[in-house]
């Protein structure tokens, strides 16, 4: 039971409170670049969710084995391996959700977050616990993509998932490209308001 | 004297160099360029009969890319001696591309086909000023944001980030080219092509910072901070994938790896220099810090919007 408890707390933290998008401001480019629909934000919020597990469990199976000093190179080779798995079989499976990501599934190998992760996390604990951190960034990442693809999607072109939800076109604006960098920044100030209004409403000083 | 003589010798040995791209052509044609951006200049190696060169029904032109898509001709007009003919078109020429040109029975020849294209050196500068500005890596392609946002605070720190980044990424990805090519394509080994890029980049940054702490400590000093840093940007893992992806040749490589750098340099310098007027503004408390930066980047991205489209040659 307590194993399972822990395992909840790592994944909630993943989400919320070190969220890698909102909070821990790590992994921005694919936020901006291509998070311009919902779908695009869960596929590649699948394809990180599966780098970081399998990165995550397989650094933290070897953990004994590495040498400190070569620590850095190793993560990176076990990370660009399992991009290359899940570069070859989305292209292989998904042709069409792989052409509209383009380059950014094989930049996963360059995300902060997940070499962060497992320098942190992975190289100290242990395999289960390394999963279920690694399950809950995967998953606060997807979250932050999905959540910014939302927006995007509904203010650009009136639509949730490929369904015209409003029938309208409120801001074309959202869907040029350079207007991630404007969502991002938006959101980003609004989750730094509620934290403002949160400390203010407990009578906390900011 | 003989500044004068080597200065000669080098220019035939550049003429040499470049004469594969400048004159592939078959004997007949002697020389072709677009002279304006509707017009095509033919030179001949010998009189050819008028009729049939001042015919426009005999030419066909078309870009290289859209065979399907003819172009309109509005007039040939053959030069006094004969020698050569300027082709007048309708519309104006995207003369980016390669246009292929074909003449029907000129010389008694069946047809003739050429393709007129911009120099070389042209091309190639036309590539390092796309990754420069139209193609600019951190606005436009959203690609380094994490180091963009984390070194753009203080002029000097975007000025040093900026050039070890160009400089790890020229080397890195000229490495890159050659083990792709060579070693990759040879024996089949394309699907190793992002673990090996990330290896090729780790070992250029430990090589460049092993040698600069022994070759110029104080340069080491300044600026070795920022090499752990290059390796967390996904600029330089980017630019591989896309040579990669795109056949260039190691000229070619050089001057995207050049503008990629230089372009990464160029936003963090504009971006710091923003960042020091913004320490001193009274900035709603909400948006302090990273949000008020995403949405200057965002002003900015907008504004290199304004680029595309650019042509110098």
């Amino acid at each position: 039971m307590a194993n399972d408890k822990s395992s909840m707390q790592l994944i909630t933290r993943g989400i919320l409170s070190e969220n890698p998008i909102f909070k821990l401001a790590l992994s921005m480019c694919p936020a901006v670049g291509i998070s311009t629909t919902v779908m695009n934000g869960l596929m590649l919020g699948i394809a990180v969710l599966f780098v970081q597990v399998f990165s995550s469990v397989t650094i933290s199976i070897f953990k004994n084995v590495i040498h400190p000093r070569i620590r850095i190179p190793t993560y990176t080779l076990t990370i660009a391996t399992w991009v290359t798995v899940i570069d070859l079989v989305l292209a292989a499976y998904l042709p069409e959700a792989y052409a509209k990501m383009g380059i950014f599934v094989k930049l996963i190998v360059a995300f902060a977050i997940i070499t962060m992760r497992l320098e942190m996390f992975a190289c100290k604990e242990s395999v289960n616990a390394s999963f279920w951190d690694g399950l809950g960034m995967g998953l606060g990442f997807m979250v932050g993509m999905m959540v910014i693809g939302f927006f995007r999607e509904l203010l650009g072109s009136g639509m949730i998932l490929g369904y015209d939800v409003l029938g309208f076109k409120p801001l074309l604006f959202f869907i040029l490209p350079s207007a991630g960098f404007f969502v991002v920044g938006l959101m980003m100030a609004f989750f730094n308001w509620i934290e403002i209004y949160y400390k203010r409403s407990k009578g906390l000083k900011s | 004297m003989t500044l004068g003589k080597i200065q000669q010798t080098i220019l035939v040995a550049l003429v040499l160099c470049l004469a594969p791209f400048l004159v592939h052509a078959e004997d007949l044609i002697a020389e072709k360029s677009f002279k304006s951006n509707t017009e095509i200049l033919v030179k001949f190696s010998g009189p050819v009969d008028r009729a049939i060169a001042e015919d426009v029904k005999n030419y066909t032109v078309f870009e290289e890319p859209d065979p399907d898509i003819r172009l309109t001709l509005k007039s040939a007009i053959l030069a006094e001696n004969g020698k050569s003919v300027s082709l007048v078109f309708a519309e104006p020429l995207n003369t980016a591309v390669a246009h292929v040109v074909t003449i029907r029975g000129l010389a008694g020849i069946e047809s003739t086909t050429f393709t007129v294209s911009k120099s070389y050196l042209g091309y190639l500068f036309g590539i390092l000023i796309s990754a420069l500005l139209i193609n600019n890596f951190v606005f436009t392609k959203y690609l380094g944001l994490c180091v963009f946002f984390g070194t753009s605070k203080k002029k000097d720190t975007a000025k040093g980030m900026g050039v070890v980044f160009t400089l790890v990424i020229v080397v890195s990805a000229l490495m890159s080219w050659f083990f792709y090519n060579f070693i990759l394509i040879p024996y089949d080994l394309n699907f190793l092509q992002i673990v090996v890029f990330i290896g090729l980049v780790s070992l250029t940054v430990q090589a460049v910072d092993t040698v600069l702490r022994k070759v110029n400590p104080i340069l080491f000093n300044s600026f070795g901070v920022y090499l752990v840093l290059v390796i967390a940007n996904c600029v330089i893992i980017a630019v591989p994938l896309i040579l990669a992806n795109s056949n260039y040749n190691a000229a070619e490589t050089f001057m995207l790896a050049l503008g990629a750098g230089g372009g990464f340099l160029l936003a963090l310098y504009l971006m710091s220099a923003v960042s020091e007027r913004l320490q001193l503004a009274n900035i709603p408390q909400t948006f302090k810090g990273l949000p008020i930066a995403f949405i200057v980047a965002g002003q900015f991205a907008m504004a290199f919007l304004g680029f595309s489209g650019l042509q110098l040659f």
